[in-house]
């Protein structure tokens, strides 16, 4: 099964990616802030983050660059969250390492057709 | 699949709730020009969040409505707009505004837009109209179009691997939008020396025959547009080799509207709402039930039932031995444990019920602010003992008497800044809220710094309503007191803010419908302070125990300023008898326990007792005790409520062993003394020691 760590300050829009993905056979382990999220990346191994960019403590962008630098996270698919507004914030996340990209609002629809992109 | 979307709504709702109070308390914060970075950052979080939640449960009004506040908040985050108090004003609606919108969602009622609606036009004039509408996202590919080829050159650089994207899977979906045929180079592969796994060195022309426009094929490379070249042209339709030359390509992304996909989210939401038919209570009443408990409350209770359930365990083995000497040792052992865990637990729970006064407090700067903006005053608020703990029912229902005297304070009390400067005074005013326990009493206290009641006008009024003769001849004290008569309002007019027909009297009578009391304290110039205490039928209480004679009462806590042994040689006598004992500077009458309270058998030789030096309203007594026994919270009874009001007892308690103890009232006791003249501050025996000092 695959692992994913889906990174949110939200608890409604991390109990619905974490729903989601579960329902669709992922095994998902959910983290509050990039800092929480770090330490646990650190501990185990995950087939891809999804992180949301504006978060209290560690934002996503520093989680992104963090979680690439570590050895265990050097191909591993970087997803973050942004919303339209925030769509330069694209530009700051790729150069941080990020695989890509879901624009938020998203639909659990599109969320898993997006995930296709980079792990199966 | 699948995903029925409202089973997130209620956390969705929590969340955005708390963060629009986190907004307005932010808000209220903020120093226009001297912001910092991290309060603006906060908020905007928080409008993020609410953004990004109603945006993806469907609650589009919502989304729309944030989206102009949240470009607004960026912009100042990035520095980009400086904030004014007019941003800050806007953005208080707004949170309203957002407040009834997410509130009428709730309850499943269409909310009334024309409000946001309102504020949005404003926020959009002040985005210099840059702000339309919704944005755009690329649109779902048509139906029914004709397939065309299309050749792809994708040739990825080689840190593509580093990037997390994996070229398979993008050829994988590439084939699942049509007819894929693919050719990979694999020239640029190294010979091994040079061979770097870790770089990527194949590339791919493609031709994919498909009914999907160019942009679907476009969004499959969206994220490697900088990590590799890609071209994507057109073939003509037909399978030709080398047809891009005279490809046209498609406008780049054809952009439409989103305004089907967001119908579509409106649907989704609509569905699950309707389908939500159960029996369910309305969520109104559900929430004004409902109580807010301290983790660590919660944590503690959990605890207890874990040690009681192992007491009961420990009772139940014991009940199935032999009884002999050793079993009944350990079984009244076990049963003692089990009375303490009890008692612990009965505490506890009573705990819960006890809220900080701060959720009272939290809503006055709010109020504070909008009303000194209406009456154009300045007006800091200061907030002292918000962690004053009291009974929710209390709390709900001093809520609105406070608001009264507060902006009865705002209104009556406080100057404009130019009368303010005239009197030599700073020109912004200040209120303060403060409370504290006293006496088993919660005090709440609202002053302010204004102007003073104005004793001739309060008269005259009353003369002219004909409350007081004009002969009657009154203190200031009774004079105040008039402000809480029936019909009484000393503005000259009836204002927005107060003199609404609501006086001081419904105040009075609200409070006293609690079992307690409001007084006002004001000197011309200097400023008022209502008080309002209230009994806490709930309250537990840190209290010392203490002998006088056979019996044990409780003093409170807070009121102990120490304990000593008295030095004969430090005590004399003033008039009426009264014993004063020296300490340091002051004189501190002494109250022997045992005769107001009419015991036999105590101790009555003053260097074999104890003194508990005590504080009320700014006086220090001593009372006289036998002993001190241990300090322990106890859960306070209502003597009025269970027998009738005792002068100088402020309640009861059970204590551990089943005895009931009373709580002394210390400023009741003052006054039980004798040693305060009625109706005043003074303590009579500051004049009696001046004469027999000096």
């Amino acid at each position: 099964m695959k692992k994913i760590l889906a990174v949110d300050d939200s608890a409604s829009m991390r109990q619905m990616v974490g729903f989601t993905l579960k329902k669709a056979g992922f095994e998902v382990t959910e983290a509050k802030d990039g800092s929480e999220a770090l330490s646990i990346a650190k501990q185990q191994g995950f087939d891809a983050v999804i992180s949301d960019v504006n978060m209290p403590v560690m934002d996503g962008i520093t989680l992104i660059k963090e979680l690439r630098s570590l050895p265990n996270y050097k191909f591993t698919p970087l997803l973050m969250l942004t919303t339209e507004s925030g769509l330069d914030k694209k530009t700051e996340g790729k150069a941080a390492g990020a695989t890509g990209w879901i624009v938020k609002p998203f639909n659990p629809e599109q969320l898993l057709a997006v995930l296709k992109k980079v792990i199966r | 699949m699948s995903i029925d979307l409202s089973q997130f709504f209620d956390v969705f709702f929590e969340e955005s709730f708390e963060g629009l109070d986190v907004m307005e308390a932010e808000l209220l914060n903020l120093q226009p020009g001297h912001e910092d970075s991290e309060t603006i950052n906060t908020i905007f979080r928080a409008a993020h969040s609410i953004k990004g939640g109603s945006g993806t449960f469907g609650f589009t009004s919502v989304a729309n409505f944030t989206h102009v506040l949240e470009t607004l908040l960026d912009q100042i985050r990035d520095g980009r707009r400086q904030l004014t108090a007019e941003h800050v004003n806007l953005l208080l609606q707004s949170v309203d505004c957002l407040r009834a919108l997410l509130t009428a969602l709730q309850a499943e009622e269409t909310p009334d837009l024309s409000n946001a609606n309102d504020l949005k036009v404003k926020f959009e004039v002040i985005l210099g109209g840059e702000e339309s509408a919704s944005s755009d996202t690329v649109d779902n590919a048509p139906q029914g179009r004709e397939s065309q080829t299309y050749q792809v050159d994708f040739k990825p650089l080689p840190h593509l691997f580093k990037t997390g994207n994996e070229p398979l899977y993008m050829l994988s979906e590439l084939s699942e939008l049509g007819d894929l045929e693919t050719h990979a180079f694999c020239d640029a592969i190294p010979e091994i020396d040079d061979f770097n796994p870790e770089d990527c060195y194949l590339s791919w022309r493609l031709y994919l025959t498909t009914s999907q426009p160019e942009s679907a094929i476009k969004e499959i490379f969206e994220w490697v547009e900088d990590d590799a070249e890609i071209s994507v042209t057109l073939c003509g339709g037909l399978f030709e080799d080398d047809v891009s030359a005279s490809a046209t390509p498609e406008p780049e992304f054809d952009k439409e509207k989103t305004t089907g996909k967001e119908t579509q989210n409106i649907d989704v939401t609509k569905a699950p709402l309707a389908a939500k038919a159960k029996p369910e209570t309305s969520k109104k009443s559900a929430e004004s039930t409902s109580i807010r408990v301290g983790i660590d409350k919660v944590d503690s209770l959990i605890n207890m039932v874990g040690e009681l359930v192992i007491t009961q365990a420990m009772l139940t083995q014991l009940g199935e031995q032999e009884p002999t000497e050793n079993t009944l040792a350990a079984m009244q052992e076990g049963l003692a444990q089990l009375a303490h865990n009890t008692r612990d637990l009965q505490e506890n729970v009573m705990r819960i019920r006890m809220l900080p006064i701060s959720f009272v407090f939290s809503r006055f700067p709010r109020l504070v602010r909008d009303t000194s903006q209406k009456l154009n005053k300045q007006v800091e608020l200061k907030l002292l003992g918000e962690q004053t703990e009291l009974d929710k029912t209390v709390m709900e229902k001093i809520s609105d008497p406070m608001v009264h005297l507060v902006r009865n304070s705002l209104d009556h009390g406080l100057e404009t800044p130019e009368d303010r400067i005239r009197a030599g005074k700073d020109p912004v005013g200040t209120v303060t809220l403060n409370a504290f326990h006293q006496g088993g009493n919660i005090v709440i206290e609202i002053m302010d710094d204004g102007r003073g009641l104005n004793t001739e006008k309060i008269k005259n009024k009353a003369i002219a309503n004909g409350l007081i003769q004009a002969t009657d001849e009154l203190t200031t004290e009774e004079v105040n007191e008039l402000i809480f008569r029936p019909g009484f309002s000393t503005a000259d007019e009836v204002s927005d803010i107060s003199g609404r027909g609501v006086g001081m009297d419904v105040v009075r009578r609200n409070i006293q419908a609690l079992n307690g009391s409001v007084e006002v304290t004001s000197a011309k110039g200097v400023g008022s302070t209502f008080t309002i205490r209230l009994p806490l039928t709930l309250a537990i209480l840190d209290g010392q125990l203490v002998k006088v004679a056979k019996h044990t009462y409780i003093i409170p806590l807070i009121s102990i300023v120490e304990s000593l042994q008295i030095q004969i040689k430090k005590v004399s006598k003033v008039g009426n008898g009264l014993e004063v004992l020296r300490l340091r500077d002051e004189y501190i009458p002494i109250l022997r326990l045992y005769q107001l309270f009419n015991h036999d058998g105590a101790i009555e030789e003053l260097d074999k007792t104890l003194l508990v030096v005590v504080e009320s309203d700014n006086h220090k007594v001593g009372l006289l005790v036998d002993d001190l026994l241990a300090q322990q919270q106890v859960v306070i009874k209502s003597l009025e409520a269970n027998y009738q009001k005792v002068n100088g007892i402020s309640g009861a308690t059970i204590l551990g062993d089943g005895r009931v103890s009373l709580i002394v009232d210390i400023s009741g006791l003052i006054k039980l003394s004798g040693l305060k003249r009625p109706g005043t501050q003074e303590l009579l025996v500051e004049q009696e020691l001046d004469e027999a000092v000096s």
